[in-house]
């Protein structure tokens, strides 16, 4: 391959490492034009939709969990809260604090997965987390001591965090004790110093400046950092109910992927961890909000690589989220409930939630008991359009650089959506063709 | 203590949510001296770095297209042992559920009238296209039993999986029985190992690591029966894991199929 001639890029990754899942990255530039820039997903197709269908609606929690070993909490919380929706069940504030408490769990463990074990090794010019416990040991170790408590987290609240156990139509099958709840406030309030250090660490790295206005959505409501519920609502002020997803947003299937791609009003758009921020900013926790200043993060950021940062800024959130939820349980005392059962026994019903990656929702037709129809949209599957149009923005502008850079700038564009190809279909390779 | 020539591990996932592979992830931050008795060649959700010289060989995932087969009998070749990595790969798992269903409806039905152009076929466990050395059942795979298997593996030993239904650590765990509560369970012919841990969170176990080799089913059957569930009741819990299993609908090019 020749570099010199900058009016040709070929690039043919195969296989993408360090992403949920396989995708291939193919870009193909003749004679300066821009043939190809495709993020092709090779994932093998999983049709969930399709399993869900004709399933009892107390099991539907449990395969949807399945669709991602990573985001298996909010796929069950998003599955519960579709099922609960269709049926007409009233869970109780109990139930939607400690739904709550797992998904910051969940999405702690993602978010410190992702930016130490993941996109880390790129700015240490390394293949993998695996050589940091020689050269840093301290910031692996530190990574390892936050997700093991997200874990601890969900384990209390749902018994694991792959796949969950406790959580059912109407609640939870048994609550977590009191006595857990305290231990878990206080190794919370310990584990700060490592997320301040987690701050510091991302402070010290120097992102690729890519800027590309685009729109972004999340969830959000009158309260709080939406993560369950809300309405959909996008950068562009406008806002929808749930039940409205399908005219928001329209799914299409394109030829070199097996997850479906998505658009609004005929756009790319961004879901995620910058989505978030740059939605609902005026609601992080002012030690969150320190972090985002300390990182340089102001909204609207449209530089994508800042996802990771923002995920970062999110970990500070919902550490901070997860105590003052725990405080809020312990005051009001924990009862031994039972879960709320279903008013009818068909309905249709919309569930969303913030999964680490994005908004997700789930939306079922149920008729006497079982599941008739099923649709699933899923966080990657709405931004593979973005990343593509992001790549076919920041190709040209980098063709200057050698090949290899910018095959790796490619792969860091990339992973710092954090991909979940497994959830979006599932795989990644680049290829420069 | 470091070793000269540490076996080589390499992992490998097909059709699945990589949850057994993030539960490893999970087991080896509790074991890190683990990481000194071997090498890890290849983990692509982990690293960028790979080598395709390995003796072990951790496969997740369901086989559920032509090139998956291709891809599984290259990896036999060059691996001396292949462990099926959890109940996708061990069982086939959810993803044998759309087997009740022609692949043509499940297509049409997720994609719409649009050529996926991926060959799909019903989803199968890895041991319907090559031979396996052996299993780490469940949906997830239980972190410290991985442990267990890996040492047994280094020491040549055969790998420590119960062959007694989860009711025995149910009690041995002095759980009352979820039947009591109203609740359905498969505990009686389930495979041990997990700890009956959904049995232990008040959840009727949905058999995810498979029957034992002596499981009675018509006893089963019975017992749903006389605790007032309808005859499709063992049908629609067992099918969740084990449709593969007893689903008409079954490509098997190994001779792994064993009928119910």
């Amino acid at each position: 391959m020749d570099i010199r001639n900058r009016n040709n890029i070929h690039i043919d990754l195969h296989h993408l490492t360090r992403v949920e899942g396989h995708g291939n990255i193919v870009i193909n530039m003749n004679n300066g034009n821009l043939e190809k820039c495709d993020l092709e997903i090779v994932e093998a197709p999983r049709f969930f939709e399709a399993m869900l269908r004709g399933l009892e609606y107390g099991q539907a929690s449990h395969l949807a969990s399945r669709i991602c070993g990573i985001c298996a909490v909010t796929h069950a919380t998003a599955s519960l809260c579709a099922v609960e929706n269709a049926l007409g069940v009233h869970i109780s504030p109990q139930t939607k604090l400690l739904r709550l408490l797992n998904l910051y769990g969940e999405l702690l463990d993602s978010h410190i997965l992702h930016v130490y074990m993941l996109v880390a090794p790129d700015y240490y010019g390394i293949g993998s987390v695996i050589p940091l416990a020689k050269s840093a040991p301290e910031v692996l170790l530190r990574s390892l001591r936050i997700k093991s408590l997200a874990g601890e987290i969900c384990a209390v609240v749902c018994g694991r965090h792959t796949h969950p156990i406790k959580m059912v139509v109407g609640g939870f099958a048994q609550s977590p004790t009191t006595e857990q709840l305290i231990n878990l406030k206080e190794k919370l309030l310990d584990i700060r110093n490592d997320i301040d250090e987690t701050v510091e660490l991302f402070q010290s790295f120097t992102l690729p400046v890519f800027e590309r206005d685009t729109e972004y959505i999340a969830l959000r409501d009158n309260h709080s950092y939406c993560l369950i519920g809300g309405n959909i609502t996008s950068t562009d002020c406008e806002s929808w109910s749930l039940a409205k997803y399908r005219e928001i947003i329209r799914e299409f299937k394109v030829a070199h992927s097996t997850a479906k791609h998505a658009q609004y009003k005929q756009n790319p758009y961004m879901v995620g961890a910058l989505a978030r921020f740059n939605i609902n900013h005026d609601r992080l926790h002012i030690r969150a909000k320190s972090a985002a200043n300390a990182l340089g993060l102001y909204p609207k950021c449209t530089n994508p690589y800042m996802n990771t940062i923002a995920q970062v800024v999110e970990v500070v959130q919902f550490v901070e989220e997860a105590i003052l939820t725990i405080e809020h349980l312990l005051e009001k005392g924990l009862n031994p409930e039972v879960p709320a059962m279903p008013s009818r026994s068909s309905g249709e019903g919309v569930g969303a939630c913030e999964a680490p990656r994005g908004s997700l929702f789930h939306n079922y037709v149920i008729k006497n008991g079982f599941l008739t129809d099923a649709n699933c949209v899923i966080p990657t599957a709405q931004n593979l359009a973005n990343i593509e149009e992001d790549m076919r923005t920041y190709v040209p502008s980098i063709m200057d650089l050698p090949q290899a850079e910018i095959t790796h700038r490619i792969e860091m564009l990339i992973r710092a959506y954090d991909p979940c190809i497994s959830c979006a279909a599932h795989s990644m390779e680049v290829r420069f063709v | 203590m470091r070793q000269v020539n540490k076996p080589k591990i390499a992992f490998f996932d097909f059709a699945g949510c990589e949850g057994c592979q993030l539960t490893v992830i999970d087991s080896l931050q509790r074991h890190p001296n683990l990481l000194d008795a071997v090498e890890i060649v290849q983990f692509r959700e982990a690293m960028s770095e790979k080598s395709d010289e390995y003796q072990i060989a951790f496969v997740e995932g369901s086989c559920t297209r032509t090139k998956d087969e291709l891809r599984l009998k290259s990896i036999r070749k060059k691996a001396k042992y292949v462990i099926a990595l959890g109940a996708c790969a061990h069982l086939g798992g959810v993803n044998a559920l759309r087997n009740w269903q022609s692949q043509e409806e499940v297509e049409r039905y997720v994609y719409g009238a649009v050529s996926i152009n991926h060959d799909p076929y019903p989803g199968a466990p890895i041991e319907s296209v090559i031979p396996i050395d052996g299993f780490i059942p469940g949906c997830p795979i239980d972190r410290e039993e991985f442990i267990s298997c890996v040492t047994a593996l280094l020491q040549g030993r055969r790998l420590p999986i119960p062959d007694y239904p989860v009711c025995v650590e149910c009690k041995l765990r002095e759980n009352v029985c979820v039947f009591n509560y109203g609740k359905s369970c498969l505990g009686p012919i389930t495979r041990a190992g997990c700890g009956a841990i959904c049995p232990s969170f008040g959840v009727g176990c949905d058999g995810c690591r498979g029957k034992t080799s002596s499981a009675n089913i018509e006893g089963m059957k019975i017992a749903l029966a006389e605790h007032g569930f309808d005859k499709h009741e063992y049908l629609s819990k067992i099918k969740l894991f084990q449709s593969y299993q007893i689903s008409p609908n079954k490509r098997d090019t190994y001779g792994y199929q064993k009928p119910e």
